[in-house]
């Protein structure tokens, strides 16, 4: 099922009348404007622009920001793009082509995005279905109250009257189901009074998706407290999560309370033909897109400077999570925090003093928007990254799981915190396509670092393709597609999605050169690849983008490929701007603290070629 | 005090490019401080009246906490039947212990009462849940001026904003909040360190200059023996870490539990301090000064300060602003292998050059004491004095 987005269009223009479209994601770090334009009659890609976002003081107006990376594409273009008064020229139909564009569209995740706070009755079920409607809108979860989250009423009054949330998503009960625990966590987000994240002066956006038969006793109660919206039960019934009219109503809200409220986008709001998105609301429509196009099962990240979404379309179900303090700068302590920093240590081939270490990072952390200049800077960089990565995902699979409460009746609460359903779906044996986006992974100098990176961090099993976004224009295409969809796709599979190439992963363990697999690679020119591996090897076979090799694969009895242990497959390889990669390191992939280690590292990025191999062999 | 936003935006409508501004080091500045209360209430001062650090400026009351106590549990009986049995009504003021409910079944053989568990006032009696609200009693809470100067604006029920003259200077990084004191050096270059044995029980209420970094044990010293503040060029992230007794995850502080506000000027690690912070800090030893360690750097970010009032008026001073990055500006590098290094803008290249990465970037030529280097425009900043 694919995710209905709901955009205000502002023009109606026809596809054949526009020329020049502006894209734009003003991201919490950096201002991101895409322009697009029709070469031979194709629409496609044509270049960037890029500035530090100005939502903070000294600035506090994004149009600052955006005019900014706008003006760098008018250098690089010749275009007139910004008139006099710095305002976004729009081209009338019979304009001069030179001068401006004829559609802008952004998203947006500056000042922090939209931050939401969510409730529900029980943790796993209400609660839980309410997070998973806040995630699916683009939102960050600030927190989420339940009945039994384990905090004392006085712990949850304290909690949410630190926070500021931009809005809050009250959910609990099912149609005609618990009354009084519904009020009870109504009446503790009521006496906490929280307040407004951007200002003081309106008030803080309450949507209730609970039990429909309370929400008269929700309106007495909270109805002149809070811009209180009704809709429809997010779980009416156990067996049925109705995520949508939550979704949407999340999104009008974003516009009319939040978006309205954040320095310089009034202004902002004027200049686009669209509605402002979320960010990873664009970005989790182009990782759909990608999904119903192929028809595939898929895994995606959007590793940013803040925060770290994944997302995940598995058999036509989409789950994104928003991973909110797991990020490549403003966040990255706190990926250094959650992982520890021996697990990033592990992934960084030259000897470094923890303390060195953590004072890189928190260097970064106060200087968000630097880059690395050094290649150890960069290495540095790429092994929090994998961790940030993999930190994103355990969060998504607690998320992308069966739904809870199902096989249960309503009774006494403590049945129903006795309830242990939960178990993800996500087999990365079931994951036809794993595709990366953000920052960081973009702009990696070399696609192979960014293709070790997501396979690190992920662990593709069996046969799994990998894309990246090329100059991060997912968000960019994502919104645009809501209203030009035929542009948005042609622009996206010529210019946006990278084909890295594909992953051949057994599934299973042994000891260091023992033999794990014999691989048969016919290439499109008929010359032969033929190779027995041995496990912890990793290695590259070159095969260009657009075109495929048969496959023959054949594991030895301890290790899967996807047709069980010990079982041959015959299948076709897709190639890629890095090739086909054949990871015999193991999955669960195992990472050694002992002496050698930082030599195997050596030799996997040697064997994959992914930075200069003078500067590594000298580490 | 604030770069106003009409330079800005005048400024950034002339250049091509954006820049992050940099930390300001100001001699001679006119500073402007809003203080506001959290919730709205009493301004206690006039338009035009001289203020000091510790006036108060504004007062409010807010709200106290709300106690949740579940009655219809204690008393046994289902929640809808609550009401009856209260003893105490919404509105009323009651005191610690005092019954605000019972139930006497079997002609009073059972005694069942609902105590207040703190002095406050019923805000809620719930037939839907069976609770019982009760709201502590309000907290006063005062915002002193921070700074000595004259309030220049009064906003009504909400605050006031400061003016005075200064010398200001803007860290990186810190923790702890307001604070004032006498400004002592506690080193003597900005590449000394601060250890333990440069503090003493005279340094009690003051605020110590550092140079290149504070050891933990000078930290800890520091807080027992009362300092008020530290100015320090770095200290290690792992020394933060232990003095704190956490790991920080974001770059958000201000309102931890300690004594001493710390701020950093240059970043984590040893790192001199800046001459021109240095220097000025130097030249005012003595004088009694304002310092917040409250850092945000996320959505409005905010920076430590240390702001030196002075009694002359600067003439020609206007409100602050930024010089913006072309050729002439003095930068400072903010990335490995130049961490630190203070130059001068010589050319800002259009073309994206390729660095050591291999990433190609738009970058900046920086003339500096070992020469002219390249580096990322991403990585440097703007040296505001």
């Amino acid at each position: 099922m694919r995710e209905k987005e709901q955009s205000t269009i502002k023009t109606n223009k026809k596809e054949e009348s526009l020329k020049y479209i502006l894209a734009s994601d003003i991201g919490s770090t950096t201002t991101k404007t895409r322009l697009f334009t029709k070469i031979n009659g194709q629409w496609r890609y044509m270049v960037s622009g890029e500035s530090p976002t100005t939502v903070e003081a000294p600035y506090e107006n994004v149009i600052i920001g955006l005019k900014n990376a706008v003006r760098e594409i008018e250098e690089l273009t010749g275009l007139e793009i910004l008139s006099d008064e710095s305002t976004i020229i729009k081209m009338h139909l019979n304009g001069t082509p030179a001068r401006g564009v004829d559609f802008f569209c952004t998203t947006s995740s500056a000042g922090g995005g939209l931050q939401m706070m969510v409730g529900g009755v029980i943790k796993t079920i209400t609660a839980e279905s309410a997070q998973k409607a806040a995630l699916g809108a683009g939102a960050i979860v600030m927190d989420t109250i339940a009945i039994d989250d384990g905090k004392a009423d006085y712990e949850k009054i304290e909690k949410i009257r630190l926070l500021r949330p931009d809005m809050i998503l009250l959910a609990g009960g099912t149609d005609g189901g618990t009354t009084e625990l519904v009020m009870e966590i109504a009446e503790i987000i009521t006496a906490a009074e929280p307040k407004a994240r951007l200002g003081a002066n309106y008030d803080l956006p309450l949507i209730f998706a609970g039990n429909k038969e309370v929400r008269p006793m929700i309106a007495n109660l909270m109805g002149d407290k809070f811009a209180l919206s009704f809709v429809d039960n997010l779980r009416p019934i156990l067996e049925v999560e109705n995520i949508e009219p939550a979704r949407s109503s999340i999104h009008e809200l974003f516009m009319e309370h939040v978006m309205s409220h954040a320095p310089g986008y009034q202004e902002l709001m004027k200049l686009t033909d669209l509605d402002i998105m979320p960010t990873p609301a664009g970005e989790g429509i182009a990782m759909q897109l990608i999904a119903s196009i192929e028809r595939k099962n898929i895994i995606g990240v959007g590793l940013g400077g803040a925060t770290t979404n994944v997302y995940s379309i598995f058999d036509g179900r989409f789950v994104r999570s928003v991973s909110a303090n797991l990020g490549m700068s403003y966040s990255i302590c706190n990926v250094m925090k959650e992982t520890g920093v021996k697990n990033i240590m592990r992934w960084v081939p030259f000897d470094i003093d923890e303390d060195a270490l953590v004072d890189t990072m928190m260097n970064k952390m106060i200087r968000p928007t630097t880059i690395p200049f050094t290649l150890k800077s960069l290495l540095l960089e790429h092994a929090i990254a994998r961790e940030a990565i993999k930190l994103g995902l355990e969060h998504h699979k607690t998320l992308a799981s069966r739904l809870k409460g199902m096989k249960t009746r309503q009774k006494m609460i403590g049945d129903i915190m006795e309830l242990t359903l939960k178990e993800t779906y996500i087999d990365m044996m079931n994951c036809d396509i794993i595709v990366g986006t953000g920052g960081l992974l973009s702009h990696a100098p070399n696609r192979a670092q960014s293709l070790l990176i997501m396979i690190d961090a992920f662990q593709p099993e069996g046969i799994t393709k990998l894309y990246q976004d090329s100059v991060f224009m997912m968000p960019h295409l994502g919104v645009l597609s809501t209203v030009y969809p035929k542009i948005a796709w042609n622009i996206f599979d010529k210019d946006c999605l990278v084909r890295l190439g594909s992953v051949i992963a057994p599934v299973g363990t042994a000891k260091q050169g023992e033999h794990v697999v014999n691989i048969t690679l016919v290439m499109p020119n008929n010359i032969i690849f033929e190779k027995e591996i041995q496990f912890g090897e990793i290695i590259r076979v070159p095969l260009p983008e657009g075109l495929k090799a048969k496959a023959v694969i054949s594991p030895e009895s301890n290790f899967n490929i996807g047709n069980g242990p010990g079982m041959k497959l015959e299948t076709t390889i897709e190639g890629g701007v890095v090739g086909v990669v054949i990871d015999v390191r193991g999955r669960p992939l195992i990472l050694s603290e002992n002496s050698d280690w930082k030599r195997t590292l050596v030799k996997w990025f040697n064997s994959l070629n992914v930075y200069p191999i003078d500067f590594i062999n000298e580490l | 005090m604030e770069i106003t936003k009409d330079n800005l935006e005048k400024e950034s409508s002339e250049k091509a490019f954006g820049y992050t501004p940099g930390l300001l080091v100001k001699k001679e500045a006119l500073v402007r401080k809003t203080r506001l209360l959290p919730l709205p209430g009493d301004v206690l001062v006039e338009k035009g009246e001289k203020v000091d650090f510790e006036t108060s400026v504004a007062r409010t009351v807010i709200p106290g906490k709300p106690l949740f106590v579940k009655a219809a549990d204690i008393l046994g009986i289902k929640n809808e039947d609550l009401p009856p049995f209260m003893v105490k009504h919404v509105g009323d003021t009651i005191e610690k212990e005092e019954i605000i409910a019972k139930y006497t079944p079997f002609f009073g053989l059972i005694k069942k009462f609902v105590k207040s568990p703190a002095n406050g006032v019923i805000e809620s009696i719930s037939d839907a849940t069976g609770d019982i609200v009760i709201r502590e009693p309000p907290v006063s809470v005062h915002v002193k001026a921070y700074i000595p100067g004259r309030t220049i604006e009064i906003i009504p029920r909400m605050g006031v904003i400061i003016e005075t003259h200064a010398s200001f200077i803007q860290g990186i990084f810190g923790i702890g909040g307001e604070r004032h004191g006498e400004l002592v050096m506690a080193v003597e270059s900005i590449d000394d360190e601060l250890t333990e044995e440069k503090i003493c029980s005279n340094h009690k209420g003051k605020i110590l200059v550092g140079g290149s970094q504070i050891t933990l044990n000078a930290l800890r010293k520091a807080e027992k023996q009362d300092v008020c503040g530290i100015i320090v060029g770095g200290v290690r992230g792992t020394v933060l870490e232990n003095f704190l007794g956490y790991k920080l995850g974001v770059a958000i502080t201000g309102y931890e539990d300690i004594n001493t506000t710390l701020i950093v000027t240059e970043g984590f690690g040893k790192m001199n301090m800046s001459k021109s912070s240095f220097n000025l800090l130097k030249e005012f030893e003595g004088c009694e000064v304002a310092i917040n360690g409250a850092t945000q750097i996320r959505a409005g970010v905010i920076r430590p300060e240390i702001i030196i009032p002075q009694e002359k008026y600067f003439s020609g001073v206007g409100e602050m602003s930024s010089q913006g990055m072309r050729p002439g500006a003095l930068v400072r590098i903010t990335s490995d292998p130049y961490f630190g290094k203070i130059g001068e803008v010589i050319n800002l290249p259009v073309n994206l050059q390729e660095i050591e990465t291999k990433s190609k970037v738009r970058v900046v030529e920086v003339k500096t004491d070992g020469g002219n280097i390249i580096v990322p425009r991403a990585n440097i900043e703007i040296v505001e004095s």
